[in-house]
């Protein structure tokens, strides 16, 4: 029936229709000046700078230009494969996100189960929280060299070094927010008598998601901050390993290109996570 | 033949950090099955404490409270409780937060479908069943409090525990709400215990009203029975000598003979 009406109206005289089509039209055009035009303005200011301040004769690093330039085969097929090291970007990223994603379940998972008995039990707070303060500030590639020596292998110990960045906030995070579960929450439930399975479940893990969320959003970050490095350090097939082959050959303009990838992606992981917390804690933004 | 529910010699002292805190003693107290009792007080009286312990949720360090003969000595669906701030779970839609406290309380004893139609007719009895899909954070403070009177109703408890319902709302929304709970009361002819600051709400609401001394060391000072004949009407009762009466008993008690220590005053 809508749709019927609709099609009548457009009928019955095209200055309806625009009428009714112009509200829309307008806050589109809002959005567009309001979100979209500064950012691309901006980046055409930092650009246009850039390009002149690397323009001169002695100016060490490439100007835009000249990227793209040097750049232009990474860039129009990421998906090459040549073999052994010779790979498009997109299998170098893929391959760093892989570990990535591996990394983090662990640590997610391992982080998760921690904060939680941490978050529950006095008894392993006073004793774990002292030692994970100290550790949580030990640098990721701190860590490489002993995972190395345990490991004896480069992938799982990269993987490591990811889970052990990403952990600690995680772990501190789910903690906190099990133990601002409101008392009220907690009072209910007593009501309620809800068994231990019960109160897990329906009152402690909703209540600490939003917490959760924000450790696991913290860690994914800092799991991409340190991929980058540990890849530079154990070579083989990955976005950090790209930089430091780029540079070794003098190759200048594919680290800046690799830069801007690496810092899209760990933008879309940023975005990813919070999306996904938003849609299964969104009830506490609101 | 002993009462529907009982309050023997209940004292409570709390190990504070200064030494120990006596903050009730010597509560004596025999409600009827049926009754609503008000229980009134300045702040810090030990009201809520007491309300705790009838819940389960605090033991007495002295004596105990007995309902049909039997000891409290733990939280319970029996003794459902209506919060100050509802409480409610903010991830559950208005529906499942009732539905919760019916599936946990009725999940033996009835099926799925009658539990859902029981779910609904607790939240049509607090005029709530046009919002069952809705967060709780999507409603008004006084929505709030409906629905967490719907989940203790339907909890079908042998006494219903109001811990100052309707403290944080506004006077207009009160008023709705507390005739609310009138007709609740003539429907259901619940055992309720009730904590309020407010005498004419104690004085419109309950059968006795029950009033606490200061604290440390609170106990109850006095028991006033409210003999007005039900239902009750506020406009009515405005102009009632009896009511007068009632409230200015209670305003002399609280007033002249308690008075709010200066500490909690100023």
């Amino acid at each position: 029936m809508a749709i019927k009406a609709d099609v009548l109206k457009m009928d019955l005289g095209s200055e309806g229709f625009l009428a009714a089509l112009m509200p829309r039209v307008l806050g589109g055009l809002r959005y567009v000046a309001t979100r979209v035009l500064p950012p691309v303005m901006f980046l055409a200011l930092i650009i246009g700078v850039w390009e002149i301040a690397c323009s001169g004769p002695d100016a060490t690093l490439p100007p835009p230009s000249v990227v793209i330039e040097d750049t232009w085969v990474l860039i129009s097929d990421p998906f090459f494969d040549k073999g052994n090291l010779d790979k498009g970007l997109f299998w170098h990223l893929a391959s760093s996100l892989k570990r990535v994603a591996i990394g983090f379940a662990l640590a997610a998972s391992i982080g998760i189960a921690l904060g939680v008995l941490i978050g529950q039990s006095t008894l392993a707070f006073r004793g774990l929280d002292p030692i994970f303060q100290v550790l949580r500030t030990v640098p990721p590639l701190a860590w490489l060299p002993l995972s190395l020596a345990a490991f004896r292998n480069a992938d799982p110990s990269a993987i490591f070094v990811i889970a052990i960045t990403a952990i600690w906030p995680i772990i501190l995070n789910t903690a906190v927010g099990i133990r601002n579960i409101p008392q009220d929450y907690r009072n209910v439930a007593q009501v309620l008598r809800l068994n231990g399975f019960e109160y897990f479940f329906k009152v402690m893990l909703p209540a600490t998601v939003p917490f959760m969320f924000t450790g696991l959003k913290i860690g994914i970050g800092l799991s991409w901050l340190a991929i980058v490095a540990a890849e530079m350090l154990i070579g083989g097939v990955g976005i950090g390993f790209f930089i430091w082959d780029a540079w070794n050959s003098s190759l200048i303009s594919e680290i800046i290109l690799a830069l801007i990838y690496v810092g899209l992606v760990g933008f879309m992981l940023d975005r990813l996570i919070a999306f996904i917390g938003n849609r299964i804690g969104g009830y506490a933004q609101q | 033949m002993s009462a529907y529910l009982s309050f023997e010699n209940v004292g409570m002292i709390f190990k504070g950090a200064n030494g120990p805190f006596i903050a009730l003693r010597d509560i004596e107290l025999k409600i009827e099955r049926g009754e609503f009792v008000a229980l009134i007080g300045h702040s810090g009286c030990g009201k809520s404490t007491l309300l705790n312990i009838v819940a389960g949720l605090l033991r007495a360090t002295t004596g105990g409270v007995l309902l049909q003969g039997k000891e409290v000595s733990e939280p319970g669906p029996d003794r459902a409780v209506v919060f100050q701030n509802h409480s409610l779970l903010p991830w559950l839609s208005v529906y499942d937060n009732v539905r919760l406290a019916v599936d946990k309380v009725h999940g033996r004893t009835k099926t799925s479908a009658e539990r859902d139609e029981w779910t609904r007719h607790n939240l049509a009895l607090v005029g709530m069943d046009h919002a069952l899909e809705k967060r709780p954070q999507e409603i008004s403070g006084g929505m709030k409090q409906r629905v967490g009177i719907a989940r203790a109703l339907a909890m079908e408890p042998k006494v219903l525990l109001l811990d100052e319902p309707f403290g944080a709302l506004d006077a207009l929304t009160r008023a709705t709400l507390q005739d609310t709970v009138m007709e609740l009361q003539a429907k259901l002819k619940n055992t309720v215990i009730m904590i309020t600051h407010d005498v004419d709400e104690a004085v419109l609401l309950s059968d006795r009203v029950v009033m606490m001394t200061n604290g440390p060391a609170a106990t109850i000072g006095e028991v006033m029975e409210v003999k007005l004949p039900r239902p009750r009407n506020r406009l009515q009762l405005a102009s009632d000598p009896e009511y007068n009466r009632c409230r200015q008993q209670i305003l002399e008690f609280l007033y002249a003979r308690h008075r709010a220590p200066a500490a909690h005053a100023a």
